[in-house]
């Protein structure tokens, strides 16, 4: 059952490369995910074989590429698990996906005194978009608050969830804390007072398997970019009755059914919120993304994952003045930390000089930086392609962090 | 890692571990804040500005081994001078750190700043190294200010 690792790492190109003359580590797929050979080779074959705008042209090669792109939106709603192929959007990323649905919400749903409930650890992109849609609505962003270990607290959601909320927006994984929400749990506490629920699962989708019916949620969103994809495509999945009660995103081509200047009317789901020519491409690489996901089994990918936080975790644990921000007993593999008297912008430089890639930085999600009381931290991310060596390069270049600032 | 040296010099380790200026004073009639969004590095500059001469300079805030060292070594080498002579060494500063990494560090009258010549070698590490000194200009043109590095 144990992951090929060896193997997985020959399918990613980059993995091979230095950086600053030494071999790369790469603990940043939190950030962005590296491309396997897979996906650049799929991309590359459609542009040479197969491409020409789609749902458009009557000659062949539209239709060749019409049937491509078509074919991974049916493919998307297989891996996640939706009912029909039209319950999937494609937009530019996770971000793009939030405001589509925070759009909507406002327009068709938000009204002064209304709330819409997020949580204290969301990435800014599940953040600022309620914000705007509730400043535009005279509605009120209500926050749940973490506990120190960075787990939600359930009770406080559940008082929070009243007769004025809309919407519950939240992470499935917590990217800066790597928290696995009980999202399932969560999701029939608000379908019992009847609250929507989106599921921002751009830090869950590349590390387990997600089956959107399962959980139960309206709305679920995540990034191409960070499942081995390319960037600029991103997916959301939205309940077929949930979608159709929402108005268009933007206008423009594809996304009407006719156009008048007197009256246009709209296309179905999923097309209506489609509008422009999308990153066909782009598409066509998530669609071969997820088939390598596929092949390797993300079962197995989030089992290799748990130990290598339990190996991280229990690595970093002793290493001196290291604390770990975020304990959460549901967590994915990721580890954010703060080491004493070392600033983590300094931290990242010195690791970068050992050929380390680690984010340092706020992670775009300042509240909960604030929470922990610190301006920033150390993040490193596993993914399908790291292994123990990662971990004790990790360590390695923290004693030399160490070194540096004795 | 003969370049991690470079950059962080023993002068500047020590202006990180012990900050000098680290204070508000009460006199202070020209302040700004300073921050960069991409890191989280935030300060304060707080000046004590007489007849066009800088008679206090000191700092408060949070940021990186770069940032802090910058900062603590900005205020001891603009204090007791004028403001002329400040913007000049502003202007040595910005130089210093973002010219041709290629062109040997040139001196310009920057006596101990010119540790931070190391800095041109970490092209994402000049704005820590500036902050402290945009901050300062901002509050030398007046008024409250925020400076970003954005």
């Amino acid at each position: 059952m144990t992951l090929d690792v060896r193997g997985i790492r020959a399918d990613f190109p980059i993995l091979g490369t230095t950086a600053h003359g030494r071999p790369l580590v790469f603990l940043d797929s939190a950030a962005s995910a590296q491309k396997p050979r897979a996906v650049l080779e799929a991309m590359q074959r459609f542009y040479e074989t197969s491409y020409a705008n789609v749902h458009r042209g009557v000659y062949e090669l539209s239709e060749r590429a019409t049937a491509a792109f078509e074919g991974v939106r049916a493919k998307t709603a297989r891996f996640l698990g939706a009912a029909e192929p039209r319950e999937i959007v494609f937009v530019r990323g996770t971000t793009e996906a939030i405001n589509l649905v925070a759009h909507g919400v406002a327009r068709s749903r938000l009204g002064p005194g209304d709330e819409v409930l997020i949580t204290e650890l969301e990435h800014h992109s599940n953040i600022v978009p309620w914000q705007m849609a509730c400043d535009e609505r005279g509605a009120r962003l209500r926050v749940v608050g973490i506990d120190e270990r960075g787990e939600l607290r359930l009770a406080e959601l559940d008082k929070l969830l009243g007769p004025r909320t809309k919407l519950l927006a939240l992470a499935h994984v917590s990217n800066a804390l790597g928290t696995v929400n009980p999202v399932r749990e969560i999701v029939r506490l608000a379908h019992e007072r009847g609250v929507p629920v989106l599921l921002d699962g751009a830090q869950a989708v590349p590390h387990q398997r997600v089956d959107v019916r399962e959980l139960g949620c309206d709305f679920y969103a995540f990034s191409s970019h960070k499942l081995f994809g390319p960037s600029g495509v991103g997916v959301l999945y939205g309940r077929a009755e949930a979608l159709e009660a929402l108005p268009p995103y933007q206008g423009g081509g594809d996304m009407i059914a006719s156009v008048s200047f007197e009256k246009t009317t709209y296309q179905g789901i999923p097309y209506k919120f489609e509008a422009g020519t999308p990153d066909i491409a782009g598409v066509v690489g998530l669609g071969a993304a997820i088939d390598y996901v596929s092949a390797i089994g993300l079962d197995r990918v989030a089992a290799h994952e748990r130990e290598l936080l339990r190996q991280a975790s229990e690595a970093l644990a002793s290493v001196p003045g290291l604390r770990l921000i975020g304990t959460a007993r549901e967590k994915a593999a990721v580890v954010s930390f703060v080491m004493d008297g070392v600033h983590p912008h300094d931290v990242g430089t010195v690791l970068d000089q050992q050929g380390i890639a680690v984010r340092t930085g706020h992670h775009c999600a300042q509240p909960v930086m604030a929470r922990y009381g610190v301006p920033a931290t150390v993040r490193a991310s596993f993914a399908l392609y790291n292994d123990a060596s990662d971990v004790e390069a990790l360590v390695r270049g923290l004693a030399e962090v160490r070194k540096v600032f004795a | 890692m003969s370049d991690l040296r470079e950059l962080y010099q023993s002068v500047i380790l020590d202006h990180n571990k012990a900050p000098r200026n680290f204070r508000r004073p009460a006199a202070a009639n020209r302040t700004a804040q300073g921050n960069n969004p991409l890191c989280g590095d935030q300060l304060g500059v707080f000046l004590v500005v007489e007849d066009g001469v800088v008679k206090d300079a000191a700092f408060e805030g949070s940021g990186c081994a770069i940032s802090t060292a910058s900062a603590s070594l900005m205020t001891e080498s603009v204090k007791g001078r004028r403001l002329e002579e400040v913007e000049k060494l502003f202007d040595g500063f910005q130089r210093l750190v973002t010219s041709d990494a290629t062109a040997p560090a040139e001196d310009a009258g920057l006596g101990k700043l010119a540790v931070f010549g190391g800095v041109r070698e970490f092209p994402v590490r000049v704005k820590c190294a500036t902050l402290p000194w945009h901050t300062l200009r901002a509050a030398l043109a007046g008024g409250r200010q925020t400076a970003t590095t954005e």
